[in-house]
């Protein structure tokens, strides 16, 4: 009996098999969760607090009367969604502006790169909390997603810049040109198929950053105050001292949860760069 | 040029076969080769890209790595049989007695290393413990045997221009003054110019160490102007082995007279004489004889029957077969054994 | 008479020397060369690594502008061409390259270099048309396109893959193609093949060739005019026949005593026969202890390599006959005999050319 290709494929590229698996579980934990736990229990009052764990509510709940479980069910998605909304914002300027740069050189590379470096220097997470706290409204889940991804889109544009001014001198982009090419096609079909593994890698790091700067902010209790997301659940978690209190129920969950994340996109990263540099990865 | 100084034979190579495993099946780079090396004789393997040239050239060295694997073979240096050497032995003989200017050696030098210092640790690296001064005295006249001044020794590889790291690397393989010299493609990023300095200074320096050379390439020029005998390689094999100058006068192989005829010269304009069709695939070669698709003498017998090298009388010569000096690969020849 | 079809006049290449960049290199001093529109010509540029042949070769097809001088197209500058104007520039104007693996994106298989030109400058053709042009294209290679299409460039050998290049250039219906060492990377056995495949094109569809080669013995077989360039200048140039058999200018004759010819009677590095002739009573430099240096020394260093002496010959460092005026100033092309120049203070009683003079040299008009 042959082998499922799949499994084949899984056996030669181990750590993107483990990592894709870990983020579907992940992201299907949100939507599967929900088919058993009533996600209405994740709001305030739905439940008596500070109960520990038991049968009906399996992570216990919270000081505000909250099935802890069902903050999980119900952040989880949450959290994903920052971060991949902020990481395809993030990305998607990144491949404009460094295209932009990197091609056609000149006076709009100087103001791009410009731009990128002078924003990389200030400090992330400092320059989202002036931003979050000058927000008047209150803090949407997009809207976070779209602070996040404010400070994602520098490093992509400058990487992106640094692969396009490598290709721009290959021979296939000097021939496209005696075919009749014009820039924009060049860059459309010479350049960016060839970046796709190269893009693809950058989009799962600037997703893992997203949920990271986003978590930070959260737990410093700028984030969406009425959303149970993962960094929503650490703020008012330390707020209520439940680490002094060894209420590990609570603030363990998100943790894992993040911890899960960040190894599967990790684990993901490292298999992407193993299919574009399979040399370097050769055992000796 | 000189001819072979005493007959003696210092390496010898017996049917050699070296398969690279790759997920598609074996490519078969080198299929079965015999040849031998005399004392101070110069001797050319001359093939396209895919004869399996380069890869004979590392597999005398004992360079092979997987998915690379020797499979069959014998080659004798001397009285040692190289393959049965352990690990830790073979890396004794290498550039002790037997060493490789390998191709492309100019962007091989270590670009944050002074290039006497490179040349000092091989020397170094064979367990050697000269004193400080002996060193750099060995580094100077090192130097100056590939023609370069000893103040070169001070500086970085990109200092230097293409002829001078082509000496630099010739010094790092004759350091341990081996008795056999393999050059893989020594001069193929070279000026015509700078080519011709080289390959004088490669010449000295043989002869300075009394070391035998293997010059392996592609330029049946260079080929013509540098060797006493020249081995033809054709997908794996040496399909003919002689002298160079009867070689190019009266090549016994269709490969062999087909790549001298095809050489562009300046005796006529105009005149183009490729060989057609394709370079055989190593990793399905062609049945029989791996030329005959390419061959205009082609006969039944090359499709089944691959030919193997033999000793060829040539009409007129006095010499019986198992004198001959000169062998080919090819049944228009095969019935000429005695 | 129509304006020349492609055409360089005293065009130069100076890189660096600006304000942020000290070192001043002149790839190309003062070039000149033409190819007519009436005729078909193959001109040759030769010279080793650094002679400025490749920069030259992009000077005239538009990839540099000149820092000095102008490169024209049909009696236009190339910077000044309108649109439309351009459009047929690129047309009319073609390169073969010289990696033929460089050449292709890894992406997608090889038919995507084909089909893009076509698709580009026939678009009226339907797509089973198309398909013929690409397949005539080919076989007229000498390659079989079932062999071909489908495949991606890994899987073709390199003379394959340069001949697959040479269809495409076809495919743009050109005037001129400029071959930058089309067959250095191409095995020995192919490249007969592929130069008789641009002999033939050349011959039947009258397409000019600007060969571009390290290689004097190839120059010779295809071309009918040379120029030999050493840092940045052209030295000498004029018909192949008499720069290669009786070469004039010292670095020319170093540079055809260095070919390995393939025949081992005849001994590396002397004069070749043909040089031997006294004709005209010029001297011929032989090869003394002096000029053929083997110190290293002479084997310059990268950074002396970078060519363009400012002041006086390129190849006075160099040369056996060097005098002092070769230091002090250049020498200017003169006409050592018919159809032939060489820029050497050994010829000073020749007659000096003029731009218009050596234009017409160089395709072996005029």
């Amino acid at each position: 009996m042959t082998r499922p290709p799949v499994l084949a494929t899984a056996r030669r590229h181990p750590q993107l098999a483990a990592g894709l698996a870990i983020v579907v579980l992940v992201v299907a934990f949100g939507p599967v969760g929900s088919l058993f736990v009533d996600t209405d229990l994740a709001r305030v009052g739905s439940a008596p607090s500070d109960r520990t764990p038991s049968v009906e509510h399996l992570l216990g709940t919270d000081a505000a009367g909250r099935d802890l479980l069902a903050v999980m069910v119900a952040g989880t998605p949450l959290t994903l969604r920052i971060g991949f909304v902020a990481g395809a914002v993030g990305l998607g300027i990144g491949i404009v502006l460094g295209f932009m740069a990197g091609y056609f050189g000149g006076l709009v590379d100087t103001l791009i790169k410009g731009a990128a470096d002078v924003l990389l220097t200030i400090p992330g997470l400092l320059f989202l909390v002036v931003l979050a706290t000058s927000l008047r409204t209150a803090v949407t889940v997009d809207m976070m997603a779209l602070v996040v991804a404010s400070l994602a889109w520098m490093l992509p544009t400058r990487t992106i810049r640094a692969q396009v001014l490598s290709m721009r001198e290959r021979g296939y982009v000097q021939v496209a040109r005696f075919s009749g090419m014009s820039d924009l096609e060049i860059i459309a079909r010479e350049m960016l198929p060839n970046l796709l593994p190269y893009l693809a890698a950058s989009f799962v790091s600037a997703v893992g950053a997203a949920v990271l700067a986003s978590v930070g902010l959260e737990a410093l209790g700028l984030g969406p105050q009425n959303e149970p997301t993962l960094g929503m659940t650490i703020y008012w978690a330390l707020y209520y001292t439940s680490l002094l209190r060894g209420i590990w129920w609570w603030w363990a969950p998100p943790m894992i949860m993040i911890v899960l994340i960040f190894v599967g996109l990790f684990l993901i990263s490292m298999g992407l760069d193993r299919i574009a540099n399979p040399r370097l990865w050769r055992a000796s | 040029m000189k001819p072979a100084v005493n007959g003696r034979t210092v390496l010898r190579v017996e049917g050699l076969r070296v398969h690279y495993h790759t997920a598609r099946g074996p490519v078969r780079a080198v299929e079965g080769v015999d040849f031998e090396l005399g004392a101070g004789e110069r001797l050319g393997l001359v093939g396209e890209s895919g004869s399996g040239k380069s890869t004979m050239a590392m597999a005398i060295m004992g360079l092979i790595r997987p998915p690379g694997r020797i499979e069959g073979g014998r080659i004798k240096l001397g009285d040692l049989e190289l393959l049965t050497l352990s690990t830790e032995d073979m890396r004794r003989v290498r550039f002790a007695r037997i060493s490789l200017i390998p191709q492309g050696v100019m962007n091989s030098l270590n670009p944050v290393m002074r290039v006497g210092a490179q040349i000092a640790d091989t020397i170094q690296a064979h367990q050697e413990r000269p004193t400080r001064e002996e060193l750099a005295e060995r580094v100077r006249s090192l130097l100056t045997l590939v023609e370069l001044e000893a103040a070169t020794a001070r500086m970085y590889p990109h200092e230097l221009s293409g002829g001078m790291k082509q000496r630099v690397g010739m010094a790092i393989a004759v350091a341990l003054r081996p008795e056999v010299i393999i050059a893989d493609e020594p001069t193929s990023a070279l000026d015509v110019v700078v080519q011709k300095r080289v390959m004088d200074t490669l010449f000295r320096v043989q002869q300075e160490l009394d070391a035998a050379l293997i010059l392996v390439g592609h330029d049946m020029g260079l080929m013509a102007q540098c060797v006493d005998r020249i081995g033809v390689m054709y997908a794996g094999r040496l399909v003919e082995l002689g002298p160079v100058q009867r070689l190019f006068d009266e090549p016994l192989h269709p490969y062999t007279r087909m790549l001298v005829t095809s050489l562009p010269s300046l005796e006529r304009k105009g005149v183009f004489r490729g060989i057609p069709g394709l370079p055989p695939s190593l990793l399905n070669p062609p049945a029989g004889c791996a030329f005959h698709p390419r061959c205009p003498e082609v006969m039944d017998r090359c499709v089944s029957e691959t030919p193997r090298l033999e000793s060829v009388v040539e009409a007129g010569s006095a010499r019986e077969a198992s004198a001959s000096d000169r062998r080919a690969a090819c049944h228009l020849h095969s019935g000429d054994r005695s | 008479m129509n304006a020349p079809l492609l055409e360089a006049r005293s065009a130069s290449q100076v890189f660096g020397g600006g304000l942020f960049d000290r070192r001043r290199i002149v790839a190309v001093q003062e070039a000149t060369l033409l190819l007519p529109d009436d005729q078909p010509v193959i001109v040759a540029i030769a010279g080793e690594s650094g002679s400025g042949k490749t920069t030259l070769a992009r000077l005239l097809l538009g990839m540099l502008a000149p820092t000095g001088g102008s490169v024209r197209f049909r009696g236009t500058e190339l910077r000044q061409l309108d649109r439309r104007t351009r459009v047929t520039f690129r047309r009319q104007v073609q390169a073969i390259f010289q990696d033929p693996f460089e050449v292709f994106n890894p992406f997608y298989r090889v038919d995507h270099t084909l089909t893009v030109p076509v698709a580009k400058f026939y678009p009226e053709l339907s797509r089973a048309q198309r398909w013929q042009r690409i397949e005539e294209g080919l076989q007229a290679v000498g390659l079989r396109p079932e062999e071909t299409l489908g495949r991606y460039p890994h899987e073709l050998s390199g003379g394959q893959r340069q001949r697959i290049m040479v269809t495409r250039a076809l495919l743009a219906d050109p005037r001129v193609i400029v071959a930058d060492e089309p067959v250095s990377m191409v095995d020995a056995s192919l490249r007969a093949t592929i130069l008789e495949t641009l002999f033939r094109i050349h011959r039947d569809r009258g397409i000019s060739l600007v060969y571009i080669t390290h290689d004097l013995t190839t120059a010779y077989q295809l071309s009918h005019t040379i120029l030999i360039m050493y840092r940045g200048a052209v030295v000498e140039m004029g018909d192949v026949e008499r720069v290669i058999k009786t070469p004039r200018h010292p670095y020319t004759q170093l540079l055809v005593r260095s070919i390995p010819l393939p025949d081992p009677k005849r001994r590396w590095g002397e004069v070749p026969d043909a040089d031997r002739r006294e004709d005209e009573g010029l001297p011929i430099s032989a090869p003394t202890a002096a000029g053929e240096s083997d110190t290293p020394a002479d084997d310059v260093t990268q950074t002396e390599a970078s060519p363009g002496a400012d002041s006086g010959c390129v190849f006075a460092s160099r040369c056996p006959h060097v005098m002092p005026r070769c230091r002090e100033q250049r020498p200017s092309l003169v006409l050592t005999d018919p159809g032939r120049a060489a820029a050497c203070y050994l010829y000073e009683e020749a007659a000096v050319l003029s731009q218009e003079q050596v234009a017409q040299l160089s395709h072996g008009g005029g």
